[in-house]
């Protein structure tokens, strides 16, 4: 898995130590994404085989492999769309609606 | 001043200065769409790339958006780029116009100042440049084809400096200035090299430190950014004045910062202009002056930032000031004018001020029209409070006449 490691953006206290115009190191994200997720896939790892089909064309690039060859979702950026799970050769990704509640 | 280098004098225009300028400032890129009356500049920067003589990559691209596009490309990544545009064109990058200031690219533009449709018109006027007003670029107005060439160079040094890191567009008078020839001193290399030094980029390409370029913000993050472009622009008013002093400590050529002053010390009514028409109205103040009439000019030569100040104080102890806007922002004034009278606004006493409208779609404007502007001013602080304002915006030299 060559996810890079996600590296938090502080708000600096002066204008001086912002970045000057917006490039800057990658690897930086200021916030999680996946606010109006309302279905979450859910991965069967007794099924998954570990075909990456899903990895391929998640929009998103939210899928990882695992060390056990199989696969994961970053819920973290993950909307929900639902093209894993569609496309998933041997079912083994479940759409679950998420518990808006908690 | 001390001038004692051998420079090279050419016969050319002001098109075709701009790319001596371009030449000697030894960009990397150049992307850039022909249109009238820029036209000149391109082909004459693409015969430099071909015979050799300037060593840059000429893109040929399918429309000024892909232009200002491919110029962002370049500069993001810290080749310095050059573009020129005019018009219409000006109008199609406009959205990559503010997507350059924003990103803090200092890329340098030409424009050939020319009217917009409707009615279709390649004849002069400023309404394309000051309609960009708001796009994040720093603005020069020059006034003949050697201030258009010192200030290419110039441009370089200002919009690439650590402080600044902001766009920069060069303004010429369509056909007055493009097409028409001059006698112009051409600077050697080896001197414009030990002024211009090469760009440095605080966000050069490399793959041990990968950048994250042109991102987006959540309006937690999104202020800062502007606030710093407006910071950038009004820093670099002390860094425009810095590079013309040392512009004319190399070259022995000063064109004293961001207002260029006639016969304003003891002007008693003085006449705001930019551009190529402050040559005319130079000969109307000597004019004025022989008749024993106290008359000045202020040209603005950068809109952005707004030389405030200098405005201020030149016009503060004046009778009356007019400003000549080639330029009209419909429903309200010149936009020249807007900007003039805010900067006299907060001082204890406020001359009144004429908005004169001229120039519009390439019509002369003559010595004869500025005398009469003169004589505007000379009347208009006895004038009574509401016969003033009735007046205060005044179409010069119309063809018909425009009382209904």
């Amino acid at each position: 898995m060559d996810k890079p490691e996600l590296k938090n953006f502080t708000k600096p206290e002066s204008i001086k130590d912002y970045p000057v115009g917006p490039s800057f190191s990658g690897g930086h994200l200021v916030s999680v994404n996946s606010g109006w997720r309302t279905f979450k896939p859910v991965v069967a790892l007794d099924t998954c085989t570990g075909c990456y089909r899903c990895y391929l064309v998640c929009p998103d690039g939210v899928i990882v492999k695992t060390e056990a060859g199989k696969v994961a979702v970053d819920y973290d950026f993950c909307k929900g769309c639902g093209v894993c799970a569609h496309e998933c050769p041997f079912d083994a990704i479940e759409m679950v609606k998420e518990d808006l509640q908690k | 001043m001390m001038h004692n280098h051998k420079n090279e004098s050419v016969f050319v225009s002001g098109d075709e200065a701009v790319a001596l300028g371009v030449r000697l400032s030894r960009p990397h890129v150049i992307s850039a769409y022909p249109i009238t009356p820029q036209t000149i500049v391109v082909e004459r920067l693409s015969e430099m790339v071909e015979d050799g003589s300037l060593v840059a990559r000429y893109i040929h691209v399918e429309s000024e958006h892909s232009a200002m596009s491919a110029a962002m490309g370049a500069s993001s990544v810290g080749a310095r780029a050059f573009t020129a545009t005019s018009s219409q064109g000006l109008l199609y990058m406009a959205e990559g116009l503010h997507y350059a200031s924003g990103g803090r690219m200092p890329i340098v533009m030409m424009n050939a100042n020319r009217s917009l449709a409707l009615p279709w018109s390649i004849f002069g006027d400023h309404r394309d440049s000051m309609s960009m007003l708001d796009s994040g670029w720093i603005q020069v107005y020059v006034e003949d084809a050697q201030e258009a060439l010192d200030m290419t160079i110039q441009a370089y040094r200002i919009a690439e400096d650590s402080s600044v890191l902001t766009p920069l567009m060069i303004n010429l008078d369509g056909f007055i200035l493009t097409h028409t020839y001059e006698l112009v001193e051409v600077p050697p290399q080896e001197e414009v090299d030990s002024y211009l030094p090469p760009f440095s980029t605080p966000n050069k390409m490399s793959l041990e430190d990968p950048k994250s370029m042109g991102f987006s913000t959540s309006p937690a993050d999104n202020m800062e950014f502007k606030y710093q472009q407006h910071k950038a622009m009004m820093d670099s008013r002390e860094v425009i004045k810095q590079a013309d002093k040392e512009y004319a400590e190399i070259f022995g050529r000063s064109y004293n910062g961001l207002i260029d002053c006639y016969q304003c010390d003891n002007a008693e009514y003085i006449l705001v202009t930019a551009g190529s028409v402050t040559g005319t109205a130079r000969v109307a103040v000597d004019s004025m002056r022989s008749k024993g009439i106290k008359a000045g000019v202020l040209r603005i030569r950068f809109m952005r930032p707004f030389p405030e100040q200098e405005v201020r104080n030149t016009l503060a102890g004046a009778a009356s000031y007019g400003v000549l806007d080639k330029d009209i922002s419909f429903g309200y004034e010149g936009t020249m004018f807007t900007n003039v009278n805010s900067a006299l606004s907060g001082t204890a006493h406020i001359p009144r001020g004429i908005n004169f409208i001229g120039g519009l779609g390439g019509r002369d404007i003559s010595v004869q029209d500025i005398e009469e502007m003169f004589e505007a001013l000379r009347l208009c602080p006895a004038h009574d409070y509401t016969e003033y304002r009735k007046n205060r915006i005044r179409f010069v030299n119309m063809g018909v006449s425009i009382h209904e």
